[in-house]
């Protein structure tokens, strides 16, 4: 971080961090949509899946977690599933920490550290200088409530929606996710091969006998790890800061 | 168990990992083999949850598969995550209106 770059942080006010999070607000309320729509299949109540929403701002987290707790797996399980699926954040908190505001108060990062998504997280690293504590709120507060308003809307929506269109909804965070791992595959070696193992985990865990009594959450545990520690021992990378 | 339970282990555990790099860790992680896990988990983690439960998210196999297939080429092609995951349901809703007529 050059001198010269740290005096835009002037400019980057709350105001300018909800018109930053707008974007993501839009993205955000279209992929909860589903998951709110998913929350009342499984059997929860809108308020349930506003609450999920609300407390964990994390698409993939949230989508296993749900899915844990339905299995009525042990509180363990559900704490394992999150910090596996959730490990990136750790990484993407750690380089946020050189991006904010030097010096900023324990409190503020307090704050800023509960939407660090990855959406949010790329943002952020993407402005010039140091971003201050004001305009991390901005940027995560249209996020927070595009989120959990598409949850509830979802989910309320959901009893009046025919069931070919609940259907087709389905498939809605599938898409998303193929949309951040396919680009990731096709530019990089490494994850293109990350991706090759983790899809034999998973299938190997589901479909032979035995293994496939294993239970969902631990199944996306098993097969996130395995894949991730090949990819790192057979492509390790250079320099991962800043780019998670 | 109780949901709220659930519901507060997993908002505490997520934001614990948010929260603890951000406020404790000063000094950069300098382990390359950790650093190369935790940059391959996202894609690793989204894949196992996606292959195979992508083609039972929706009424049937076949048309489940043919939104993958969509959601796939369209990714390869650069376009974004909303226009990936609404083809996908667009072509899933299209597909299934097909097999009736079938």
């Amino acid at each position: 971080m050059d001198k010269a770059e740290t005096n835009n942080s002037n400019s980057l006010s709350f105001a300018q961090g909800l018109r930053d999070g707008l974007p993501i607000c839009v993205g955000y309320f279209s992929v909860s949509f589903s998951f709110g729509i998913l929350c009342v299949n499984l059997g929860l109540s809108p308020f349930i899946a506003g609450i999920i929403s609300l407390t964990n701002v994390t698409s993939a987290g949230q989508f296993a977690g749900v899915r844990v707790m339905l299995a009525e797996a042990t509180f363990m399980e559900l704490i394992l599933t999150q910090l596996i699926i959730n490990s990136r954040y750790a990484l993407m908190s750690l380089s946020l920490s050189q991006k904010i505001t030097p010096g900023m108060p324990v409190w503020q990062r307090l704050l800023v550290a509960f939407a660090n998504t990855d959406e949010i997280f790329a943002v952020a690293m993407h402005n010039k200088g140091y971003v201050p504590f004001l305009y991390m709120m901005g940027l995560e507060l249209t996020p927070i409530f595009g989120w959990t308003a598409g949850t509830l809307a979802g989910a309320v929506a959901s009893g009046l929606l025919p069931e070919n269109i609940r259907s087709a909804l389905g498939i809605a965070l599938y898409g998303m996710f193929i949309a951040i791992v396919i680009p990731a595959a096709k530019e990089e070696k490494g994850a293109f091969w990350v991706v090759v193992f983790a899809i034999a985990a998973s299938l190997s865990l589901t479909c032979v006998p035995y293994l496939n009594r294993i239970s969902p959450g631990f199944q996306i545990i098993i097969a996130t790890l395995v894949a991730a520690v090949a990819g790192a021992v057979l492509f390790p990378v250079e320099n991962t800061e800043g780019e998670a | 168990m109780n949901i709220y339970a659930y519901i507060a282990a997993m908002a505490i555990t997520t934001y614990l990992i948010r929260m603890l790099p951000l406020t404790l860790v000063q000094k950069p992680i300098r382990s390359r083999f950790l650093l190369s896990v935790l940059h391959y988990v996202p894609c690793a983690c989204l894949t196992a949850m996606t292959i195979p439960a992508i083609f039972s998210s929706t009424a049937g196999i076949v048309s489940a598969a043919a939104g993958f297939i969509v959601a796939v080429l369209l990714a390869l092609r650069g376009k974004g995550l909303v226009t990936v995951a609404v083809s996908a349901c667009v072509v899933v809703f299209l597909t299934e209106q097909l097999m009736l007529y079938l």
